[in-house]
């Protein structure tokens, strides 16, 4: 397969998946700000931290409010990562690689893109946000149903499965750094309503009812962070997506210095010892490395398969 | 208020569908009947199930306005055009007897010439030809065949007559846009298809494969087939990309593909380099190679035009077939076909008149606001006057053009193109139309069951291309006797 064609299809699946995972996010924490008495403030602002977007938001607005952070993550054109950004991304990338994957899955994501764009405005307001996030996520879903289920398991299908479980443990750590460990620092006595926050965490991973049935005991923090870090089973955690990676990455060509760096990342996030690690209050610094880790796959995977002599 | 057909008048125009008011062509009856039992609700709600499926399946075509690329809605017209079966195996014979004697004509004028030494073409015609490549002269490709595809332009005339308007040898576009149409009209009119017999045209692709890989230097079961294209910004790039994936075949632009020191193509993949054997390219001639063309070219790949002249790979259509797609040899093809096949031509040309001939040029000239100059080497309908629309400036322009370089410039007088009920603004209306059926040649000829029927939605246009406001429309051949 050419390795333009490669490219294209990786990044088509981290666009969708980046889709995907903002959207849930910001339902999420919709969901939490309704449940939250007016007393408690709840910042907006820090689910534009977890997408790493904070520069980008501090151009354009002042006012850190619902409002202005909605828009930015789901509408704004100018934040590369915003949901509707991601969908239009995919699409283009799915443009020029119609000839690889099914056409039902070209349909899907052109369907996907007009329906966003047509309800970008009421997919903001406070009453229709539910709605057009939610049916974009299960659009999203419906995609990789899609191809999972129609395509062959190829090199084509294992490049979009790297792009989506890079993007998945990108996220998962993000969410992790950013969510969890503001959650965790608060230590100046017991959170009236640490229970919703951590579940609200969870519900970002769409990980509340899995967590529920395989952890089994009340929610908190450590376990938590261990749940969507270290759990292999759940598809949405750390360990399940670079794990993922690896299958993919082994049956690609040439494949010795991604495999590694891949087998590296996981082995160091399984070894992580995560109450220790916030006893010690080295979360922080443990989730920054395992970042680099990650984006240093990425890279790896850039210099094997997607040589820049193609970029002509 | 639903369609009455008493009231639907196409004169003084040939129709398609309706031979006179309320009395419909015997192939259209069905799909006529049918149409007068929807109301206007039903009509309407068609259409905009035809628009929908249209833009859900991203059948698109691209325009270049104003710096940016825009992406448009294939614009499609929802009542199909009919041609009786019957008549339709007379077009296709013609289709392929004049490709025949076209690709015999290519081999003859890059090799030994003989219809120019027996003065049948004067050599002058394509001595000059925009489109002669002396990188090809002394070699015959695979088959001996050099314009594989060929996409004709069909008219149809006041008296019902059938006529070729010019034959693109190039790189034809439209296919793609055939068949989705005939998915559209499937989508849209399910209940017809099963009641009438329609001849389904869903064979191109496969045909197509099969033809390319008769030309694959290494035959095999499975030769490596790929479609170059100029990239997402080529107008056509929704048929490069439809036609890769419906043959399996690799999309692949020039930066993919390099040409090694053994000559043979290889393309850019995750596993290193693999060869190609066939590319059914997409990029004119002139883009193809800079070693071989226009240096200039990022389009192209090195060493191209080498590696086929070593056999080492298949180009379909061949570098060099254009030259038989030129305005003025084209009014030679009813002589090539009686000269190397000694038959009549089944389906006449447009009476031309080349301005490089003195007396025809005068005649032009004094009469330009009856005819229609087209320039030798344009396509896409641009650069072209269309005399009886013209205003005493244009035609003085063309006057001077003329006489600058005659030997660019025919004319024709201006055909009573074929009209076929359209759904406009104000309902029914009839609309002038031509056809484009693809032709495959390679161990054997195939033709495509109808083709592409291109309509002027402006009322009284003539314009057909879909970069100048241009619809689209199905096109059935319809088997009466079943």
């Amino acid at each position: 397969m050419l390795s333009r064609v490669a490219e294209r299809l990786y990044w088509m699946a981290r666009y969708v998946e980046r889709a995907e995972n903002t959207a849930r996010m910001t339902m999420a924490f919709h969901a939490l700000a309704l449940d939250m008495p007016k007393t408690v403030r709840l910042s907006w602002k820090g689910l534009v931290s977890v997408t790493g977007t904070d520069h980008i938001f501090d151009e354009h607005y002042q006012r850190e409010d619902d409002r202005n952070c909605v828009k930015f993550l789901v509408a704004d054109t100018y934040n590369p990562s915003s949901v509707f950004s991601s969908l239009r991304a995919a699409r283009e990338n799915v443009r020029t690689t119609r000839d690889l994957v099914p056409t039902e899955a070209w349909e899907v994501v052109n369907e996907l893109y007009l329906f966003a764009r047509e309800h970008l405005d009421a997919g903001i307001s406070k009453r229709g946000r539910y709605i057009f996030l939610s049916d974009v996520v299960r659009r999203c879903q419906t995609l990789t149903g899609l191809l999972a289920g129609s395509m062959s398991h190829d090199p084509a299908y294992d490049f979009i499965r790297l792009g989506r479980n890079l993007e998945r443990a990108d996220m998962a750590t993000r969410q992790i750094d950013v969510g969890a460990i503001r959650l965790l620092e608060r230590r100046e006595g017991p959170e009236p309503y640490e229970g919703l926050l951590w579940t609200s965490v969870l519900r970002s991973q769409s990980g509340f009812q899995m967590y529920r049935q395989h952890v089994k005991r009340r929610i908190n923090g450590p376990d938590v962070v261990r749940f969507l870090l270290q759990d292999v089973p759940f598809p949405r955690s750390v360990a399940h997506a670079l794990t993922q990676s690896e299958v993919a990455l082994d049956r690609l060509p040439h494949n010795e210095i991604p495999l590694r760096v891949a087998m590296q990342a996981r082995r160091h996030v399984l070894d992580a010892n995560v109450d220790k690690l916030i006893a010690t209050e080295g979360l922080h610094a443990f989730m920054d490395k395992l970042q680099l880790e990650i984006a240093g796959l990425h890279v790896a995977i850039a210099e094997c398969w997607f040589p820049a002599a193609v970029e002509a | 208020m639903s369609i009455d057909w008493k009231t639907y008048d196409p004169s003084p125009f040939y129709d398609e569908l309706i031979a006179a008011p309320g009395k419909p062509r015997s192939a259209a009856r069905q799909l006529t009947d049918y149409l007068a039992s929807l109301d206007d609700d039903e009509i309407q709600a068609r259409k905009q199930a035809a628009e929908l499926a249209i833009v859900e399946m991203g059948i698109s075509f691209t325009v270049y306005s104003e710096g940016e690329n825009i992406d448009r809605a294939w614009p499609f017209d929802i009542i199909p055009r009919v041609i009786p079966r019957k008549e339709w195996e007379q077009v296709e014979a013609g289709l392929v007897q004049r490709l025949t004697a076209l690709n015999m004509f290519i081999d003859d004028i890059y090799n030994e010439q003989r219809i120019v030494h027996d003065k049948v073409v004067p050599a002058y015609v394509f001595a000059n030809s925009k489109n002669f490549r002396e990188q090809c002269k002394g070699f015959t490709p695979p088959l001996g065949v050099w314009a594989h595809i060929c996409g004709s332009d069909l008219v149809r005339d006041g008296d019902g007559t059938i006529y070729v308007l010019e034959d693109n040898l190039r790189v034809p576009s439209g296919v793609s846009y055939m068949l989705e149409n005939r998915q559209v009209t499937k989508r849209v009119f399910p209940e017809l298809f099963e009641n009438s017999s329609i001849l389904p045209v869903d064979e191109y692709t496969t045909q197509l494969f099969d033809m390319l890989a008769a030309i694959s230097p290494r035959p095999q079961d499975y030769p490596q087939i790929a479609v170059l294209t100029p990239g997402i910004f080529n107008s056509a790039y929704f048929e490069h990309s439809f036609l890769a994936q419906r043959m399996g075949a690799q999309l692949v632009e020039g930066a993919d593909l390099v040409v090694e020191d053994d000559d043979c193509v290889y393309m850019r993949t995750i596993d290193g380099l693999e060869r190609v054997d066939v590319i059914y390219r997409r990029i004119d001639d002139e883009f193809m190679d800079p070693e071989a063309f226009r240096p200039d070219s990022m389009l192209g790949v090195p060493g191209l035009m080498r590696a086929w002249r070593n056999g080492k790979v298949g180009i379909a259509n061949a570098p060099g077939s254009g030259v038989a797609d030129d305005k003025v040899i084209y009014t030679f093809v009813p002589a090539m076909i009686k000269y190397y096949l000694d038959q009549d031509p089944i389906i006449p040309n447009v009476p031309t008149w080349m301005c490089v001939d003195k007396q025809d040029r005068e005649h032009v000239i004094a009469n330009l606001e009856h005819l229609v100059v087209k320039p030798a080497n344009e396509s896409g309908g641009y650069g072209m006057l269309v005399g009886p629309h013209s205003t005493k400036k244009q035609r003085a322009e063309f006057a001077q053009l003329i006489r600058k370089d005659p030997r660019n410039y025919i004319a024709q007088p201006t055909l009573s193109l074929s009209v076929a009920p359209t759904l406009c603004e104000d309902g029914l209306e009839p609309r002038h139309l031509d056809l484009r059926p693809f032709v495959l040649q390679g161990v054997r000829t195939d033709v495509t069951a109808g083709g592409l029927t291109r309509v002027a939605m402006r009322k009284g246009s003539l314009v057909v291309n879909s970069s100048q406001g241009g619809g689209s429309k199905d096109t059935w051949i319809v088997d009466e006797e079943v």
